[in-house]
Order: structure tokens, then sequence, then C-alpha cells
């Protein structure tokens, strides 16, 4: 049984390397990684000048991590059912579980390296990390959390990406604005609080808050298991549904 | 015979359609099986759940011992498939397609370099193997899509449609390619339209029409169930009388089409022995004689209906 799970678990790998080669070791997909949470980060930096530097560094990496782990996931399985590369997988020898581990890795790698980038621009603005060990375990934490939540955005049977897209935006943007980024959850009204906790991008932003001011909202093991249980529930839903699903796209 | 599909009862509803219903079928070890029917019969959705793609509704399916739906990836590791609608990677070069494929099966990279350089020779692409298969040809990323299905070396191969809109050139080779491999012993489930590939290719022939299995032989026997006639076609030195050629024993209709003369007999030997005395006695000479027997297009038509 073991030898089984460490098999199926090499054949996700190779599930991965495909998936960097063909989806996100391209330019475009790099460069809109970084320049959305960039952009937004812009924005309101331009219109809250009283929040610190260091507050608004760890809203970058938390949206940065939003976005790049959920950028390519949601839209890879649609995406190969509509190049009619879908059944040729799904007669291979893998399980589900496999195909999706596969997927989920290619995204962990680019939504960890990725949220490198916003902790380097931080590093260039005076912003050193206090808790670095903890920021690089919440960095990795969440960016299978992140990556799990992109499966699940997959998991609508639609073959078309643009389909799967929207309703993945309708999803991302919200987070955004609800987990603590732009206004602090201690600033929050009492429902507002309620609305942060059901997010796990809150939870990762207290973890870049606590590494970069070494202040949280959370107790910082509460913000890991609540990172380590919205993955496991994301995961398990994904591949419950991609169960029912996957057919219905052949 | 060792059986190597076995399938019980088979049944595959769509929105209260009967796709595939309660078919039943063996294949044995080492032969060319052919799948025929017209479109929509149910030749793709049973492929689809031969290979473990689609669930069933009904019934049971083993594939080298194995069930399909109980043990899947020890069902699956022994196949290798060409889906009727598949298509390689694109993006990825040929080399890292059979890469792709050789780490999803658990081919040891040692072994598959070697069989990836084999295939590629084999199929005339080796040259190519570091091109993108965006740049190929229809012909190209079929001869590929094989060669991927080949390189975990499956005892099983199914093949949906494999030569389907392909040039002549690829055809052949993927003709040439599945008789060496029955010649290695693998079995192979072949889905095709073209009734002379199969006539060529197969050892035994299944017609599905409507979901269920219209009749299961091989194209030699099929032909002989059909109620089709044999026909004479010849050509004489100079004009004869068809009354009298009408009076062959076993001969049934002679028609004079301008060019040659064609008759439908149930006999031919007795109508061959009877033109040559014919013609002898007479003194006229046989320009030309070709008899024709009734065909696997005909079998089919019988089979599935048809104009």
């Amino acid at each position: 049984m073991h030898s089984l799970y460490l098999d199926q678990f090499k054949r996700s790998l190779s599930i991965m390397k495909k998936d960097i080669l063909i989806y996100y070791l391209k330019g475009p997909v790099i460069i809109f990684g970084v320049l959305i949470p960039l952009f937004l980060f812009l924005a309101f930096l331009t219109g809250s000048k009283n929040l610190s530097t260091d507050f608004l560094i760890s809203g970058l990496i938390g949206m940065t991590m939003l976005f790049t782990a959920t950028s390519v996931s949601p839209v890879i399985i649609p995406w190969e059912s509509q190049m009619k590369t879908l059944e040729r997988l799904m007669a291979c020898p893998i399980s589900i579980h496999t195909l999706i581990m596969g997927d989920m890795l290619a995204s962990v790698l680019f939504g960890f390296f990725i949220s490198l980038v916003p902790v380097l621009i931080g590093l260039a603005l005076d912003v050193i990390p206090i808790h670095t060990l903890v920021l690089v375990m919440g960095i990795g934490l969440a960016s299978l959390c992140f990556s799990s939540l992109g499966l699940l955005l997959a998991t609508p049977p639609t073959n078309a990406p643009s389909n799967v897209m929207m309703i993945s935006s309708l999803i991302k943007f919200p987070l955004v604005f609800i987990s603590g980024i732009f206004i602090p959850l201690e600033s929050m009204p009492f429902w507002g609080k309620i609305i942060a906790s059901l997010s796990p991008l809150t939870y990762f932003t207290d973890i870049t808050r606590y590494s970069l001011q070494n202040v949280s909202y959370y107790p910082i093991w509460l913000d890991f298991l609540a990172i380590i249980l919205f993955t496991l529930m994301f995961f398990v839903l994904a591949v419950k549904i991609h169960k029912k699903t996957l057919a219905m796209r052949i | 015979m060792e059986s190597v599909i076995e399938v019980q009862g088979l049944t595959k509803t769509y929105d209260q359609i009967r796709a595939v219903d309660g078919v039943d079928f063996q294949v044995r070890k080492g032969e060319i099986f052919g799948f025929l029917g017209p479109n929509g019969a149910g030749k793709t959705t049973t492929v689809r759940m031969l290979t473990g793609i689609i669930k069933p509704q009904d019934g049971s399916i083993r594939i080298m011992g194995h069930d399909i739906q109980r043990e899947p990836l020890e069902a699956k590791e022994h196949l290798g498939v060409v889906p009727e609608t598949s298509n390689a990677y694109v993006d990825l070069s040929a080399w890292q397609n059979l890469m792709l494929m050789a780490g999803l099966y658990g081919v040891p990279s040692d072994v598959s370099h070697e069989r990836a350089q084999d295939l590629l020779t084999e199929f005339g692409l080796y040259p190519r193997r570091d091109d993108k298969v965006k740049g190929f040809s229809k012909g190209m990323k079929q001869r590929l899509i094989l060669a991927m299905a080949l390189i975990n070396d499956p005892e099983l191969l199914f093949l949906d449609e494999p030569t389907s809109g392909l040039d002549v050139q690829s055809s052949i080779l993927i003709r040439q390619m599945l008789m060496q491999l029955r010649g290695k012993g693998k079995t192979i489930f072949l889905t095709t339209h073209n009734l002379e590939e199969a006539n060529q290719l197969c050892d035994r022939i299944a017609i599905i029409n409507h979901g269920k299995i219209a009749v299961i032989d091989s194209p030699h026997n099929l032909k002989k169930m059909t109620r089709k006639l044999n026909t004479i076609e010849v050509t004489f030195s100079t004009g004869v009388d068809l009354a009298e050629l009408s009076r062959a024993p076993g001969v049934l209709e002679v028609k004079d089409t301008g060019e040659k003369i064609v008759m439908n007999t149930e006999n031919v030997n007795q109508a061959l022995s009877f033109l040559t005395d014919y013609a002898h006695s007479r003194g006229i000479q046989i320009q030309s004689l070709n008899t024709l027997a009734p065909s696997l297009e005909d079998v089919f038509m019988e089979f599935v209906g048809g104009p």
C-alpha cells in the first residue's frame, strides 16, 4: 500500500512537470501573477498614507499568494478538456487524487516562488522579516491552501476556461477585501471580523503581519491550524467533486 | 484460449437513451478485434467504459483479469489507449509527450528513453523529436499519439478510429505497425469506420447497432452469412446469347452491361465450369474473368440496415 502511494505520488510529479512546462512558464502568466497584486497594492497605497509600509507589504504578500496560487490551477482541467488531452490522462493508471495532486503541486511551486517577489520588494523598502521561518512556513502552507482552492474553483463541469475564470474572479476579489489586507482586523466591526474569519486569506495575512510586524490578531498556532483545515477541506472537496464531474467533461 | 477482455451485460444510459444495452463479448489474447458500427451505435461509449474513463450503469468488465471498476489502476497498467478525440500536448515536444506518458505509466527513465527513441524512429518522427507538436501535421500527431500509447509496452491496445482522416502514408504506417504488434502477441481492440481496414486487419469483428451487438465472427464467416450472392464478371471475344448463359447451374441472373456480362450465382465453381465449357464448345475466347465475393460492406449494411 505504501509503495502504491509513493508510486502515485511520483506520477503526480509528472503531471506537475507537464503543468509547469505548458501553463506556468509563460511570460504573461508570471507577469500577471506579480502585476495584479502590485497594482492593487499601489492603488491602495496612494489612498491610505496612514498605514505603515510593513503592514502594506504583509498584505501584498497575501494578495500575491492568493492571485498566483489560484491563477492557473482553476483553468487547467477545463483547458485540457477543450484541447482533447483530458481523455488520454483519464485512461492512464493514475487516480483522481494523483491528477489533482499534480495540478496542485505545480500551483504550489508557482505560488511559493512568486510570493517571494513581494518579500524582496519589502526588503528593498527596509521591511526585514522578524520571524523568517514562520514567514517561509506560512508561505509554503498558504500556497498549498490556495492551490487547493484553485482546484476547487475548477470543479464546475464547463469546458470553457473563460467561465471558470469569471467564477474564480467573483470569489477571489471579495476575499481580498474581507481578509484584513487593507483594513486591519482589529479595526473591523464585529460582523466584519466574523466574515473575515471565514476566509483562509485572513489567517495567512495574520501570519505575514506576525512575521514582519511581530503582531497578530489570532494566536499564530491558530492561524496555521486554520490554514491546514482549509487546505484539507478544499482538497477533499475538490477530489470529491472532480470525481463526479470529470467524466461529464468528455 | 485466454481472454484479455471479458464484458458481461454492459449498459450505459444517457438521458434515458440506452447508448450501450447489455453488451457481452470476449476478446482473446493476441487477436485484433474489430468493433464496427454506424455513428451513434455505442462504439466510443463502449471503449470509454472498457478503458475506465466512464462508468457503466450495469454490467462488468474484466481487463487482463482485473475488474476495471474495482481495480482501475491495475487494469489500466496493462493498457495502451488511443482515444477517438485524443490529442497530444501541442505545447510540448514529441519527446516531452512521450516522457510524460512514461512518467504516468511508471516506466523507469532508462527504459523509457530507449523505448521513446525506438518508437519515434519506427514512426518516422525521430528527426522532429524536439519540435513542439503544434507544428505537426494531423498524420504526424496521430503517429505520435500511437507512440504515446505504446510507451508502456502494453499487452492490450485500444484504438478508437486510429486512421480516421489521415493521409494514405500515415494510415499505411499505422496499419503496418498494428500487424507488427499482433505478430508480437499483443491484443488490439480496434474501432473503425473503415471496413476495408477491418477486413485486412481483424481476426474477429463485432458489429454494434443501437447499443447492441448484432454479430461477432471472423470477416470470412461474416461474409458467408450475407444473403448477397457471388458475382462473376466475364467478357468474351464475340457476342454471346444471354439466354444460353442463364441456363448455367446456380445462376440466378445474367446482365449485359455493355463492357462485360455480369452473372449472379449461388455456386461460383459450377458457373465457372459452365463458362469455360461454353466458350470451348463454341470456339470463342474468354478475354477477362473476375469473381466477386460479398464484401464486408455488404455484411455491415445487412446487419445495421441502410440504403
